[in-house]
């Protein structure tokens, strides 16, 4: 498992240029651009289970789902961060990606420190140490455990169609 | 009980007795918002459109505007399959390439009115707090969510309240003003809130709140809201609408803070590469050599905003050292630009106009910069990158800067010019 670092204030066009929005949608399509103009090594070296430890303001700018579907489909555990930007936080909320609004956790952090999430619990152990954050309101995590808005949405028209 | 403008427009909407900062709510929005992203939006679901159906063909307001007309096939197939919806599940507020960038139009079209609640997959959403709505951006996935059942939870916002006091000075904007917020609250500064604009309003045109309400996003608010005076009645006149049931702030409501700014003190300012939230007066960086002066957006692409920028340029020439863009925000914006000499002005002096439309403040076509070079430009976002190239630099203004920096081909308060 490995922790990519990134700081304040990082941008939807840093995440996933704006000139590949209208023709890439699909997460193949993608893949390939994932923080192509933040960190060009990320795409390729990103791993399953991985982690991304962020500053404050994550994701900022456009309306921009691009990122997050990416993201998810390259099995980022979760996102830990000092905040994050309102369309992106819902943003991930409706794919299913895990955000931690956790500051102390990501101030406490050094280069190889062991990282153990605990989300049930709302706890994070960073080198030892423990980190507490809220837990998410019941309609919220009714929509992430679903495995997504659409997910979700799909279960509640259902039943209304017999 | 005393309340804030977006706990009361919720509470009325629920029909509850109140709405407190923190509550989740679920809302049926007025509108929802799509432009070119609606093929996406509705790929997403297209199987469950075909079994449960569209919830109300009068919920979605469609715009082409971001990459029109089409750069190339996927774009154009992209525009195919909303056209295509559009006609099959007889969508009433469609708008085809041309009619402009979909904020302005939503606004002059008087789709959304005083009071409102509007949700659209594009981040500017937040714009309609210049006529008194509350709308906010929301990401694809949700919008193809709303396509189906027409209902979103949000969370009621805490609202900061910003007192504007006295009035701009001569070469000054409400740009400038917008601009000098951000630099002060910053890019995180107002996120999950709501903010309100009190004070000396009146010498703000709709236009200059539209400025304002459009940048509400750059400092992470969740809408960015002007009370109703008579100039916002005279724009509703405009577009045909008198009945309207504005809302406001109770005056003894609770803010999570207060922010005062003098109008008197605002100078002309830019936003300096790559974070909006930059802000330095133009007097610190005087000089500085521009490749590209763009002039257009939901931002600042109004008749008003290139009005400005005419007079500066009228009789003049561009600067050979430089290129004049210039992308109206609508159409009907476009026109009146013709009537008054407007567009021939600047066009005379060198300008090159492109469709009513984003332009090139995405970076997907129509003035992508090379490397190295530098362009300013009235749109609202300056991150690396977002014009298409990522060793370019964007500096954001004011349509008086944009101009007179054209005129100089390097960057000159419009004081000097007018």
């Amino acid at each position: 498992m490995r922790v990519w670092r990134y700081g304040d204030n990082v941008n939807t066009d840093m995440l996933f240029p704006g000139k590949y929005t209208y023709t890439c949608s699909k997460p193949e399509e993608i893949m390939p651009h994932l923080l192509e103009d933040l960190d060009p090594d990320f795409s390729s070296g990103v791993k399953k289970g991985d982690l991304l430890l962020v500053g404050s303001n994550f994701g900022c700018g456009s309306s921009r789902e691009q990122p997050v579907l990416g993201l998810k489909h390259a099995g980022i555990e979760a996102i830990i961060g000092r905040s994050f930007a309102r369309i992106f936080y819902r943003a991930a909320i409706n794919q299913g990606l895990i955000l931690i609004e956790c500051p102390s956790a990501v101030d406490a952090y050094k280069d190889g420190d062991e990282v153990i999430l605990d989300i049930g619990s709302g706890r994070i152990e960073i080198g030892g140490e423990e980190h507490r954050f809220p837990p998410l309101p019941d309609a919220v995590l009714a929509i992430r455990d679903s495995g997504g808005l659409l997910e979700y949405t799909r279960k509640r028209l259902e039943p209304r169609k017999g | 009980m005393s309340e804030t403008f977006v706990q009361k427009v919720l509470r009325k909407r629920l029909g509850v007795e109140s709405a407190q900062p923190g509550q989740i709510v679920t809302v049926k929005p007025d509108r929802l918002l799509m432009h070119d992203n609606a093929s996406a939006i509705i790929e997403k679901v297209k199987s469950d459109i075909d079994r449960f159906g569209i919830v109300d063909p009068d919920l979605p307001v469609i715009v082409l505007d971001h990459v029109i007309p089409a750069s190339d096939e996927k774009t154009a197939i992209n525009h195919r399959r909303i056209r295509e919806f559009v006609r099959k599940h007889g969508i009433r507020h469609f708008f085809d390439i041309g009619e402009g960038v979909c904020h302005q139009v939503m606004f002059e079209k008087g789709l959304v009115l005083p009071g409102d609640l509007v949700l659209g997959s594009d981040s500017h959403t937040c714009s309609y707090g210049a006529v008194n709505a509350f709308s906010t951006g929301i990401d694809r996935t949700e919008a193809a969510a709303l396509l189906l059942t027409g209902e979103t939870w949000l969370k009621v916002p805490h609202t900061m309240k910003i007192m504007l006091e006295g009035g701009l000075s001569k070469g000054v904007y409400a740009k400038d003003l917008v601009l000098t917020m951000i630099g002060t609250i910053h890019s995180d500064g107002a996120s999950y809130r709501c903010i309100e604009f009190h004070g000396d309003i009146g010498g703000l045109s709709i236009s200059d709140r539209f400025t304002i309400s459009n940048m509400g996003v750059e400092m992470d608010s969740k809408g960015a809201v002007f009370p109703v005076d008579e100039v916002t009645r005279e724009h509703l006149d405009t577009a045909g609408i008198e009945d309207v049931s504005p809302v406001w702030a109770d005056p003894d409501a609770n803010y999570w803070s207060v922010h005062e700014f003098d109008m008197g003190d605002v100078v002309p300012v830019v936003s300096a590469p790559h974070k909006v939230d930059n802000v330095k007066p133009v007097s610190e960086l005087t000089g500085l050599h521009f490749d590209q002066c763009f002039l257009g957006t939901c931002t600042n692409g109004r008749h008003e905003d290139l009005k400005v920028a005419a007079r500066i340029l009228s009789g003049e020439r561009v600067h050979p050292s430089t290129r004049l863009i210039i992308a109206p925000a609508s159409r009907s914006e476009l026109v009146k630009a013709m009537a008054d000499g407007t567009i021939s002005g600047l066009l005379e002096a060198g300008g090159v106009l492109l469709p009513p439309g984003c332009g090139p403040c995405l970076g997907a076509h129509q003035g992508v910069m090379a490397p190295g070079e530098r362009t300013i430009s009235t749109s609202n976002r300056n991150f690396k990158g977002r014009m298409g190239c990522k060793e370019a630099e964007i500096y954001l203004a004011s349509p008086a800067t944009v101009a007179a920096t054209a005129l100089r081909g390097e960057l000159t308060d419009p004081i000097e010019v007018i």
